[in-house]
């Protein structure tokens, strides 16, 4: 009942974004750099400021100590997380139409779980396999034409969109095989700490690889909290068009202002 | 003097000034290489953070058009501004941005930056393309650079683009972030900047 909810939500969330103040087609579709409304910005505020404590108390410290450790380690780790979100990634290749792509992947995550010693290691880079973008729900939702609906807060995760955070939910509806064998089916191998500590892993490691980028973001913004959105919405949009030129990202027209 | 030899006199003072301006002109590509050549040199120095600094200032203020990255920053509403509003808006950014870029760029340790193509967009803006070369801890990154060649003898860099995430456009929406959260006040904004500038 509460996932359905959230559903709704969302979903009206996205449509009354879309409509509000535009001419009803979406932003994105358009290749615009549209304005993505910020309908709950005193709570989105609220939740940010909750972030920061819970990164300052406990994914800082954890990152700060995480990058003293062995080199190995901190590979190993990364290898790791990194070939459990190509479960995610897979599908949504496949939903994007990229089957080439998704081809790729697959083959990419078994040599790396067999040879790789459970992704610990990336042998599949070293015989061709490189390594593609992430692709998750929200993306998939952007790249069939939904438009990003309004800006988002969300505890502990961080910055999202209603199409994003309903993108999210696929992944506890079956979407994410790797959530589907550690806490959604009862499969004997896996656990629920599995699919939890894993995600944590993949939250220090973020962290500690983007150590001084993020402090040092947070130390030189007027507005951290607007930066941050900022920033995430246009590497989304990046994402969404997988572009590859600067040209696609960049709308000129925005620069006509300045005469 | 006869007509022929005024006219030989005119052609070669034509020539003379579009060799010599050639000479001075410099391609968006070259003059982005240049300036991250230069900026590498000042982080890869053993010298004080506090004096990295103070060079970094330097290179930005003679190749970044900071003044034109103010009025973007602050959209529409710079037609709005007084001459007096703006003189006192463009003061006190560029002492923000100096300050602010110097002390963003300083955390980094000899960067190799690897210029690699230009695309003209229009006659006003090019776009140079490089790439931050990859380290032991970190991936290889993409920086795209928007050069304002208005005065083709003297292009200055407008925008940094990181990854397909345009940091003037991160700034301009901070800026409009602050100006809406505080009921359409543009001093709020001034008074946001100038705590910055005077914070240590």
């Amino acid at each position: 009942m509460a996932r359905i909810l959230a559903i709704l939500f969302l979903s009206l969330s996205i449509f009354t974004s879309s409509f509000a103040g535009s001419d009803g087609e979406n932003e994105l579709s358009k290749s615009k750099n549209g304005e993505v409304k910020d309908c709950f910005e005193k709570l989105n505020r609220g939740i940010f400021a909750f972030n920061q404590a819970i990164d300052g108390t406990i994914f800082e410290p954890l990152a700060k100590g995480y990058k003293y450790l062995p080199s190995p380690v901190r590979t190993g780790t990364s290898n790791f997380v990194g070939n459990v979100s190509t479960l995610l990634t897979i599908p949504n290749n496949v939903l994007q139409g990229d089957l080439d792509i998704a081809g790729k992947n697959t083959l990419r995550f078994i040599v790396n779980t067999t040879v790789g010693i459970v992704g610990l290691f990336d042998p599949a880079s070293a015989i061709g396999l490189n390594s593609y973008e992430k692709e998750d729900f929200g993306q998939t939702l952007g790249r069939w034409g939904a438009g990003e609906g309004c800006y988002l807060v969300l505890p502990v995760l961080g910055p999202s969109t209603a199409r994003d955070a309903l993108g999210s939910l696929g992944n506890y509806m079956g979407g994410d095989a790797w959530y589907n064998v550690t806490v959604r089916n009862d499969t004997h191998y896996f656990a629920d700490f599995d699919y939890y500590a894993s995600k944590g892993a993949a939250g220090v490691d973020f962290r500690a690889k983007n150590f001084e980028d993020i402090n040092n973001l947070e130390e030189n913004s007027i507005d951290f909290y607007a930066s941050v959105k900022s920033l995430y919405l246009q590497d989304r949009r990046k994402k969404i068009l997988n572009a590859k030129g600067i040209t696609q990202t960049q709308n000129d027209s925005d620069w006509e202002e300045i005469e | 003097m006869s007509i022929k030899k005024i006219r030989k006199s005119l052609i070669y003072i034509v020539f003379s000034f579009i060799l010599s301006s050639n000479a001075f002109s410099i391609s968006p590509k070259d003059f982005v290489q240049q300036t991250v050549d230069e900026a590498a040199v000042a982080l890869g120095q053993n010298i004080s953070k506090e004096l990295k600094i103070v060079k970094l200032k330097t290179i930005a203020n003679k190749s970044v058009d900071i003044e034109g990255i103010g009025l973007y920053s602050i959209g529409k509403r710079r037609k709005e501004l007084t001459d007096t509003q703006k003189e006192e808006y463009l003061e006190i950014f560029t002492k923000y941005f100096l300050k602010s870029f110097a002390s963003r760029l300083a955390q980094y340790s000899d960067p190799k930056i690897r210029v690699e193509s230009e695309k003209y967009l229009n006659k006003k803006y090019t776009m140079v393309s490089s790439v931050l070369v990859a380290t032991d801890d970190k991936p290889e990154v993409k920086i795209d650079w928007r050069v304002i060649t208005k005065d083709p003898e003297n292009p200055l860099i407008i925008d940094v683009i990181i990854e397909g995430v345009s940091l003037a456009k991160v700034q301009k929406e901070e800026f409009n972030a602050i100006i809406q959260n505080n009921d359409e006040d543009i001093n709020a904004l001034f008074k946001n900047l100038l705590d910055f500038v005077n914070k240590d």
